[in-house]
Order: structure tokens, then C-alpha cells, then sequence
């Protein structure tokens, strides 16, 4: 039977198993609106299409599925362009839709057409054009394909209006993919497994750095069994959080610019770092020159590309990273590293007063209290927390102490600030039993605040917790720092976050004081609906300790002492 | 170092500019980059000259490889290859010069494929230095328009790359690719 082109889109999403979609109708995607009245897919309307894109994100982040946002041609098409570039960055599978002028018009310049696929080339993993109804369902079976296997990533697909329009007989079956270039299962040769495994045995200071490619391959088990079994400890970065239990014993936290010192001081003085599913973001290397200069690299990663791309490695196992490792735990050999792991314990050293947790009430409220006292609320029950970027990003990544894979979806590689409230939207719909917690800052709340319409319209139980501190915070800490307090274009006028939630009809609340805090978060999960709880914070913190961009991983600025001070003081 | 690629791609619209686009982000400077078809229809033929050195070559061939439509990258530079280009060259050719040019030409054996009573184009087939040789003998007689193909290469030998990597094979639905690609796992060395 002969089906419209719009009609497949909706066939063809049923069948590769999407039950969501988030997008905003426009005029060339009118045509897949109309077909949507007899799918069974759900379509989250969402306020902007960048958020569209970011809940997709979320969506797959929180679920390990594809997430579809939908938009149309022209300015529907460009506001996605963050959230693809979001998702691109840190490997995440999402497949945009796109409405495109009529396949006639394009190169005319007509109303809103723009050349969507020519802008998203250097930010998707592919990107296609789809002119005729007949290319459809093999091009939306590809789409799929490449966003999901192998590293993962965003695909674009833009679908003319007479595509959409024009009917042709529909079969999904003889319509398979036909990617003859496309290699995404690439496994090491049998000599790269010995030379790791031999450069494993002989190191007397291993550390594993593991990111985000052991949640996204799934190797979180083989990843314990490994540092289980082998005795070697494990720094995790950003993306990585959750891939190894904060409470594990060998589990030494997040590594990088805003990673305890210890955990720098570690990689610094290994002899063999055992790099997993990661980068080697700058974020998480300082200095390259000075980078963990004694040390032998073993690299398993998916991704050809990344090999030698800023570290040069001793051995690279290029394949995915589960199946790599199930290779190698056999031939991993179990040996006594107390000496090296007695040596991290030393290198803590006064760490733990100098945090700012051990600081008594003062009548301060800090995020880090805030973010401590969530996690000891929260902790133990199936919860999502989505933070945007920034300072409480950071306080996040320290304080909130991740125990299961996909329980922090942060946007780690673009730094997009926006993303927290619409990824959670995402996640809450790719998991509705889970507990979602959008932890974001009053900068970037406010660039997709407009989401709280799709919140309370989809009647999603999300719970915003806003670290207020008046102040682009990250931003205003590099000018502190490197600016001479020069707090050019940061401090922010704030509308009143509890007004604004009120007239989207959410439940909000002031904190500004730290016995609140609990009793605030107690009270805003017991509530059945979506809760906004403003968390007035102080205003100059910083997030210690710091490597400066550009310096070495160990020349890290410290929490100053003065926090230990005032404490003995009071 | 100059490094020479042999890039197989799709013939589809579009695939030039993935590929371009590519070097441009990665900011790796094309020295040389020449498309045409194959022998196979629904293939095209790139020969991209970059300069990189040994860890930038193998990332340049790694980041092609995440081309979706990149059928099969070679690195030829440290092959025994036959590597030519082709220039046209119109040399302002008076009654004096005329012979004098015409002899320059036979040396370098350039054709005379144009003549005209002040010029006359000639073509070269040759290595670049060659074609830059004749190029600085006959600047004198002054050169007024110059085109050059850039660089096309082919390894010399019976031995090619697409059959010996079976890199067509594969324009089967790529249900097929994913389960050969499972049993027989295409490895990676570095």
C-alpha cells in the first residue's frame, strides 16, 4: 500500500522502538504534524527548539535509547545547532528531524529555508537530505544505525515538504541501510593485548582514568572487575561519574581542573595510566607538557581518532571498550598495590578539613552545603540529577556522590549552559519512575527557562533546585582570578524565581539559610508536582581547587586555609 | 612532510564538502586535491596531498575513516607510486621566441595543443618539479595563463588497494557489513 512520506516518518520512527518525540510544528514540517494523529508515538511540545534537541539528550542519556527532537526548516532548524553540537561533543545519539522547503524552492532563497545540513556538517556524526518519499525509510533506518553504534552521536535528517507530501509504496524490510564505508566494529589485534597486559604487570603506580565511554558501552562491571581484581584506583572525569561507585574504596573521584588535589597528585606521580572510554579533554590534562610525566599510556578507546590526538599513548586498543575489557580480565593479573595505595591515602593529606563541609553554620549558605545535603537526601533512591554549567556544575561533580551509571547528565565537552532544565525534561520522560533533580545555576536557568511550560504541560514531576548566587558564578571566579576582580558583565538582576514558577502554576520556595535546606528538600519531593526551590547562596564563592587553564595538573590552587581558620575560630 | 592519500569515497552529492569540511575543522592545509570517477560508478576518487607529520597523517586518515561515506583511505607517501599532474600552460610565443619556446617544449616533451600568432598553450603531464622546471624556463617569454589539475596518484604494481581490502564488496546493505564486521572483526594497529 502506497503511504505518504510523512506517513513513513512516523512508521518508520515506530519501528526502530521510539515511543517519544520532542519538537515545535512550523510550516515545511507541517505534513509530518498532520501524519503525527495516527502514530503512537507521543510528541512532547517543547517552547524552543533548542530545547528540543537538549531533551532528546537527555532523553538518550538517561536511557542509553536514540532521542528524536523534530523541528522546521529556517530558524526551527538553526536553533537546534546547541543542542546538536551539545550532543556531538559528548557522544550522545540523538537523530533530528528537520522540515525542509520544497525540493524545487531550495537554493531559492525561500521562506525560511536555510541550508541546515550544510551548518550541522562539523557537528553531526552524518547528516542527510531527503528529497523523495522513496528514500526514506532506508535513510531514517541509517540514521539510526550511525547514532547509536559506534561512538555515538547526533544525525540529522532534513526532509523536503513534497517528500513528506508525495506518497510511494512503503517497505520497511527491503529498505536496510547501505553503508558501505561505515566501520564501527573495530577490535585490537592480538600483540596490542600483550603489550598492554605486560605494561599492566609491570606498573608499581597504575591509575585507571575512566569516562564517559564505560557508561555508554556498558562496561561498568568489567570496569570494577578490573580495578577489583587488579588493585588499581580509579579517577573518573565529568562524564564519567557514576561509572565507578563514589563509595568504592579504590574510587578516588573526578579528576581535572576542579578534581581533588589528590586525585591530580596521582595521575602526576603514576607510572601507568590506564585510559578508559576518555579524551584527554583539556579539561582533565592541564598542561600537556607537564602531563603525568612518568607514566606509560595504555588507551581503549572506540574511537580511531582519539588515539594520539593530544597524549601520545604506548599502546592504543582501538574497539568498544566492554568487549575489550571482557578480553582482558582473564589475563589481568591480581597484585599487592597497597604501597602505592597507602601513598594516595598520604597525599589526601588535610584535604578533608580544608573542605568547605567541615565548615560549622555561620549563617552562610553555600552550595556546597545545598548539593551535600541533596545527596544525603536523595541518595540511595533512584535519582537523576541534570545540572547545566558553571560553578554548581562543579559543586555537583564534588559533593554529590554518584553511585550508579546515567544518574548525572551534565553537558560536559560544549560547557552549554541551558541545558539542565530541558535534559531533565528528557530524562524524566525516558524514565518516569526515576527521581529527577535539575540543579542548575540562576544564569543558565534563565536561557531555557521558557521549558517550564513543556513541564507542567507534559504534568512531569521534576525538581529545580536554583544555586542563586547573583552572579555569572564561573565566569566572575575566572575574573577573580585572572582578571583582577574586574566583574565585567556578571553580576545579574533576577527576577523572582518563585513568582515566575508560580505563574507557570509549580510549587516554589526560598532557601537562604542551611537549616532550611533539608527540611526545602523534604518537602519538595514529598510534593506530587514539579518544584522550583530558589537556593540563595553566597555570592563570591569559589570553586576550589582549581587548575588554571594552561597550567600543570599538579599546580593546582588550593582551598585556602583561612576556611580551616575561621572553623577553629568559631 | 608532503603526505599523498588515495581517498575512495561515494559517489554522492555532497561528499567533496564532508571532506573538505573536514580538513578545514581539524586545520589540516590541503596541498593538492583532485576528484574524478573510477572504475566503479558509485565510486569517486580522491588524491589529497597534505603536509603532516607522522602522528597527523595517521589522524587525518583516522578522521576520514568517521566519514560515513569514506569507502577506503591509503597512505601512498612511502609507496612506490606513480604521481602525476597536469598543467596548461598559454607562453606568450612571438615570431622570435616561437622556436626557442617550441624547443623548450620538446625538451620537457609538453604538447603544442594550441596555436595562435602571439601564444600557444602547451601540455604538460609530469611530477610537479617537472612542471615547475618548464614553468621557470619559460617565465622569460612570459607566461600568461597557467592551469594545473593537481596531483593524481596510483601505486605501481599489479596490487590494488580496493581489491586487496575488498573495500567495494561492501555496497551491500550494510545488515550484511554490521554481521561480517562482528564475526570477522576489521582490526586497527596504530
Amino acid at each position: 500500500m502506497k503511504k505518504t512520506g510523512a506517513q513513513i516518518l512516523w512508521k518508520c520512527l515506530e519501528r526502530e522502538g521510539v515511543k517519544h518525540v520532542f519538537g515545535y510544528p512550523g510550516g515545511a514540517i507541517l505534513p509530518a504534524y498532520d501524519a503525527l494523529q495516527h502514530s503512537s508515538i507521543h510528541h512532547v511540545l517543547v517552547r524552543h527548539e533548542q530545547g528540543a534537541t537538549h531533551m532528546a539528550d537527555g532523553y538518550a542519556r538517561a536511557s542509553g535509547q536514540v532521542g528524536v527532537a523534530i523541528a522546521t526548516s529556517g530558524p526551527g532548524a538553526t536553533n537546534m545547532v546547541t543542542g546538536i553540537a551539545t550532543a556531538m561533543m559528548d557522544s550522545s545519539p540523538i537523530v533530528c528531524i528537520t522540515g525542509q522547503v520544497g525540493s524545487k524552492l531550495i537554493g531559492s532563497d525561500a521562506f525560511q529555508e536555510t541550508d541546515i545540513t550544510g551548518i550541522t556538517l562539523p557537528i553531526t556524526k552524518h547528516n542527510y537530505l531527503v528529497t523523495r518519499p522513496d528514500e526514506l525509510a532506508r535513510t531514517l533506518r541509517e540514521a539510526f544505525y550511525v547514532a547509536r553504534s559506534g561512538r555515538p552521536g547526533p544525525v540529522l535528517v532534513d526532509i523536503t515538504k513534497d517528500a513528506q507530501q508525495a506518497a510511494c509504496e512503503f517497505d520497511w524490510e527491503s529498505a536496510k541501510p547501505k553503508l558501505p564505508g561505515y566501520r564501527p566494529n573495530l577490535s585490537p589485534v592480538a600483540g596490542e593485548y600483550a603489550h598492554a597486559l605486560e605494561l599492566i604487570r609491570n606498573a608499581k603506580r597504575p591509575v585507571i582514568l575512566a569516562g564517559h565511554g564505560v557508561i555508554v558501552s556498558g562496561a561498568v562491571r568489567e570496569l570494577r572487575e578490573l580495578s577489583d581484581h587488579a588493585g588499581i584506583p580509579v579517577a573518573l572525569t565529568l562524564l564519567g561519574l557514576g561509572a565507578f561507585p563514589a563509595s568504592h574504596p579504590l574510587n578516588l573521584g573526578m579528576m581535572g581542573m576542579h578534581g581533588e588535589a589528590w586525585v591530580n597528585h596521582t595521575i602526576q606521580e603514576a607510572d601507568l595510566l590506564i585510559a578508559l572510554g576518555m579524551r584527554f579533554d583539556d579539561r582533565v590534562t592541564g598542561n600537556l607538557k607537564t602531563y603525568a610525566p612518568n607514566a606509560k599510556k595504555i588507551h581503549i578507546e572506540i574511537d580511531p581518532a582519539e588515539i594520539n590526538k593530544l597524549v601520545k599513548v604506548d599502546v592504543a586498543l582501538v574497539g568498544d571498550l566492554r568487549e575489550v575489557l571482557k578480553e582482558l580480565l582473564p589475563r589481568i593479573e591480581s597484585l599487592d598495590r597497597s604501597e602505592w595505595l597507602d601513598h594516595i591515602d598520604q597525599l589526601k593529606g588535610d584535604s578533608a578539613v580544608r573542605d568547605i563541609q567541615n565548615l560549622p553554620d555561620n549563617g552562610h549558605l553555600y552550595a556546597a552545603h545545598v548539593i551535600s545535603d541533596l545527596w544525603r537526601e536523595t541518595r540511595g533512591s533512584n535519582t537523576v540529577v541534570v545540572t547545566d554549567v558553571g560553578q554548581h556544575q562543579m559543586w555537583e561533580a564534588q559533593y554529590y556522590k554518584h553511585e550508579e551509571p546515567r544518574s548525572l547528565i551534565t553537558s560536559g565537552g560544549l560547557g552549554t549552559m541551558g541545558f539542565a532544565l530541558p535534559a531533565a525534561i528528557g530524562a524524566k520522560v525516558a524514565r518516569p519512575e526515576a527521581e529527577v533533580w535539575a540543579v542548575v545555576g540562576d544564569g543558565g536557568f534563565q536561557m531555557t527557562m521558557c521549558e517550564l511550560a513543556t513541564l507542567v504541560q507534559e504534568k512531569l514531576k521534576i525538581n529545580i533546585a536554583i544555586i542563586n548566587n547573583g552572579y555569572l558564578g564561573m565566569v566572575r571566579q575566572w575574573q577573580e582570578f585572572f582578571y583582577d576582580r574586574n566583574y565585567a558583565a556578571t553580576p545579574l538582576l533576577n527576577p523572582c524565581f518563585t513568582k515566575l514558577a508560580e505563574a507557570y502554576g509549580i510549587r516554589a520556595a526560598v532557601v537562604s539559610e542551611r537549616p532550611q535546606t533539608v527540611p526545602a528538600v523534604q518537602a519538595a519531593r514529598e510534593h506530587d508536582g514539579p518544584v522550583l526551590l530558589d537556593f540563595v547562596v553566597e555570592q563570591e564563592d569559589t570553586v576550589y581547587p582549581m587548575v588554571a587553564a594552561g597550567a600543570g595538573l599538579h599546580e593546582m590552587i588550593r582551598r585556602p586555609s583561612p576556611i580551616v581558620e575561621t572553623a577553629l575560630d568559631d | 612532510m608532503l603526505n599523498t592519500f588515495i581517498v575512495y569515497v561515494e559517489n554522492k552529492p555532497g561528499v567533496l564538502t564532508r571532506v573538505a569540511s573536514l580538513f578545514r575543522r581539524r586545520a589540516f592545509n590541503i596541498d593538492s586535491l583532485a576528484v574524478g570517477r573510477t572504475e566503479k560508478a558509485e565510486v569517486s576518487r580522491m588524491t589529497i596531498t597534505v603536509d603532516a607529520d607522522a602522528d597527523q597523517a595517521r589522524r587525518i586518515e583516522a578522521n576520514l575513516y568517521k566519514l560515513v561515506n569514506v569507502l577506503l583511505v591509503e597512505n601512498i607517501t612511502h609507496e612506490p607510486a606513480i604521481i602525476r599532474d597536469l598543467a596548461m600552460i598559454k607562453v606568450a610565443a612571438t615570431h622570435e621566441a616561437r622556436s626557442h619556446v617550441l624547443e623548450l617544449a620538446k625538451v620537457f616533451r609538453a604538447r603544442v595543443v594550441d596555436v595562435a600568432p602571439e601564444s600557444l598553450i602547451l601540455e604538460i603531464t609530469g611530477t610537479e618539479d617537472k612542471i615547475d622546471g618548464l614553468l621557470e624556463v619559460l617565465r622569460p617569454y612570459g607566461v600568461l595563463e597557467m592551469v594545473r589539475t593537481g596531483l593524481v596518484a596510483m601505486r605501481r604494481g599489479t596490487k590494488t588497494a580496493t581489491a586487496a581490502a575488498g573495500a567495494f564488496d561492501g555496497l551491500a546493505p550494510v545488515s550484511e557489513v554490521a554481521e561480517v564486521a562482528a564475526e570477522d572483526d576489521v582490526s586497527y594497529s596504530v
